[in-house]
């Protein structure tokens, strides 16, 4: 006889972890099973490529729930299940050892891995990847014999981990292909300011530079070629962003694009099949002129809350703000709104003071922020996001005024200030 | 281990044991108290860790920083006088028998 469960969770990372939260919260009486691919207790990841790595975040906090939990949740934790394969049409997931679980409603949260460079050289020992907690275990063992390091990418993971790398003492070299760091997740005003932060802080960045490939000496990787010269290199890690895990729901049937397309409930276009967190693709209320796919833990949880209200028959969906948030060095940069299709830019506060804000304006309204080190402008400007809020960017602009609506704008968009 | 009782928002009470040095939050999430959800992972950052602390049994946590209290002010409507972000209190053994209340929202 198969193996059933009311729901079937694939992936035990923020989403999965967080849906059977919520379900046990809710009182769910169905059965639930979450399987994981890994072999341990799911654990969070913003630490792997900060904390974790400085030895500031011990394994021990790593966990998103405890053992003693687990024991005690009436979720059904799977860990170390692949499965290979989704049968909609029997409601049947198939494992990698052939078992056969029907569920009642699938939610597909695998995540994604990630994107690989198919240079020649890219599997040398000593290329790294930076997504899962094996990956950073490998990278931490490099360390004691490792002084000068190269990433491969300009963005969130890399920037971190080299800041980190930093802190470490190690030599450290960012290749970008693009013409500014961060360039798919901000605006060049917040691009610039970490560039700087990192070039203070020794870190060398080469932007516009392309990988040709990776040297090999003693069966190591040596050095990264460039389109224009080489950088000698003990340990390399790439981090060129994420491809979500789609494939199987793809061959399934489910409409994907770049990501598998969900619906405001994080329903599929299979029947009893949803998906949520970073394999999913959405329109979102903060963008609905296109659908995006979101890479954060809190978009992670608030589909999670979404599909478990859908379960417990009460489907609300999200009228959250998206938010993203990277720490490096001492700064903390926190994001609310999505930085798309604006057409105003208001500077708040002295970037060379390390606090300070950039605010997105579209027609009037605010509709993103960038905070560096100032809390108190993130949780305003979020909730003012929320509300569509309108404010002259005079009153974004000066930093002794608190943030706050204050109606139409004084100046006609963009006559003023500095447009993005 | 400390005995934490949190009120959640429906009044059910919920004794649970934290370890010495977690955060009434972490301790809140591992327990699935409703009401608790601890999104930013402990940034000040959220406001969804939101309890109130009387003053139960002697057990008093050390009161608020600046930054706490400014991140309440912007994070919470309707802040009170025992309103506390539980990320920012740590399990000790002087907590002991301390009673917080979840917020129905």
């Amino acid at each position: 006889m198969n193996e059933h469960h009311d729901v079937v969770i694939v992936g035990a990372g923020h989403a999965g972890v967080n849906l059977a939260a919520y379900l046990s919260k809710g009182g769910y009486q169905g059965s639930v099973a979450l399987l994981s691919n890994e072999t341990i207790l799911p654990y969070k990841r913003p630490p792997l490529s900060k904390g974790f790595l400085l030895d500031a975040e011990p394994l021990e906090s790593l966990p998103l729930r405890t053992a003693e939990y687990w024991a005690a949740s009436p979720v059904d934790l799977q860990l170390g299940v692949e499965v290979l394969e989704v049968r909609p049409d029997e409601q049947t997931v198939v494992t990698a050892s052939g078992r056969e679980l029907t569920y009642g409603r699938l939610v597909w949260a695998a995540g994604g891995r990630a994107r690989s460079l198919p240079l020649p050289g890219a599997t040398l020992p000593g290329v790294h990847q930076v997504r899962t907690l094996d990956d950073v275990l490998a990278l931490k063992q490099e360390l004691p014999r490792a002084s000068r390091a190269v990433f491969v990418g300009g963005g969130y993971i890399g920037l971190e981990t080299a800041a980190a790398f930093r802190g470490l003492g190690l030599d450290v070299t960012v290749i970008e292909a693009a013409g500014r760091v961060l360039e798919r997740v901000t605006s060049a005003e917040i691009s610039e300011y970490f560039h700087r932060v990192h070039r203070e802080a020794g870190v060398d960045i080469r932007l516009g530079a392309t990988v040709k490939e990776f040297t090999e000496r003693d069966g190591r990787v040596a050095s990264v070629v460039l389109g224009d010269g080489e950088v000698p290199a003990d340990v390399v890690v790439v981090g060129i962003g994420l491809v979500p895990n789609i494939d199987i729901l793809a061959a399934a049937g489910a409409s994907c694009s770049n990501g598998i397309e969900v619906d405001e409930l994080c329903r599929t276009s299979l029947p009893a099949v949803s998906a949520i967190g970073d394999c999913t693709s959405q329109l979102n209320p903060y963008a609905p002129d296109r659908r995006m796919r979101l890479e954060s833990v809190q978009n992670a949880n608030e589909q999670a809350k979404v599909v478990a209200s859908d379960l417990l028959g009460r489907p609300a969906a999200s009228g959250e703000v998206p938010k993203f948030w990277s720490d490096q060095y001492h700064i903390k940069l926190k994001t609310a709104g999505l930085i798309a299709g604006h057409d105003q830019m208001v500077v708040r506060g002295d970037p060379g003071s390390g606090v300070f804000s950039v605010l997105y304006l579209s027609a009037g309204r605010l509709v993103a922020i960038d905070s560096v080190n100032n809390p108190v402008d993130f949780a305003k400007g979020s909730a003012l996001i929320k509300q569509r809020a309108q404010i002259a960017p005079e009153v974004l602009a000066d930093s002794a005024q608190p943030l706050q609506e204050t109606g139409l704008p004084l100046t006609a968009p963009g006559a003023r200030s500095r447009v993005g | 281990m400390p005995t934490i009782t949190f009120v959640d928002p429906h009044g059910i009470e919920h004794d649970v044991e934290g370890d010495v040095g977690q955060s009434l939050m972490t301790v809140a999430v591992n327990h699935d108290i409703p009401g608790i959800e601890g999104e930013c992972g402990g940034e000040m950052a959220c406001g969804t860790c939101h309890v109130y602390v009387a003053d139960t049994a002697g057990c008093v946590p050390p009161p608020r920083t600046t930054d706490e209290a400014e991140m309440l002010e912007v994070l919470i409507d309707g802040v009170k006088p025992t309103s506390r972000l539980g990320c920012q209190i740590r399990v000790g053994p002087e907590l002991d028998g301390l009673s917080v209340t979840v917020p129905s929202e």
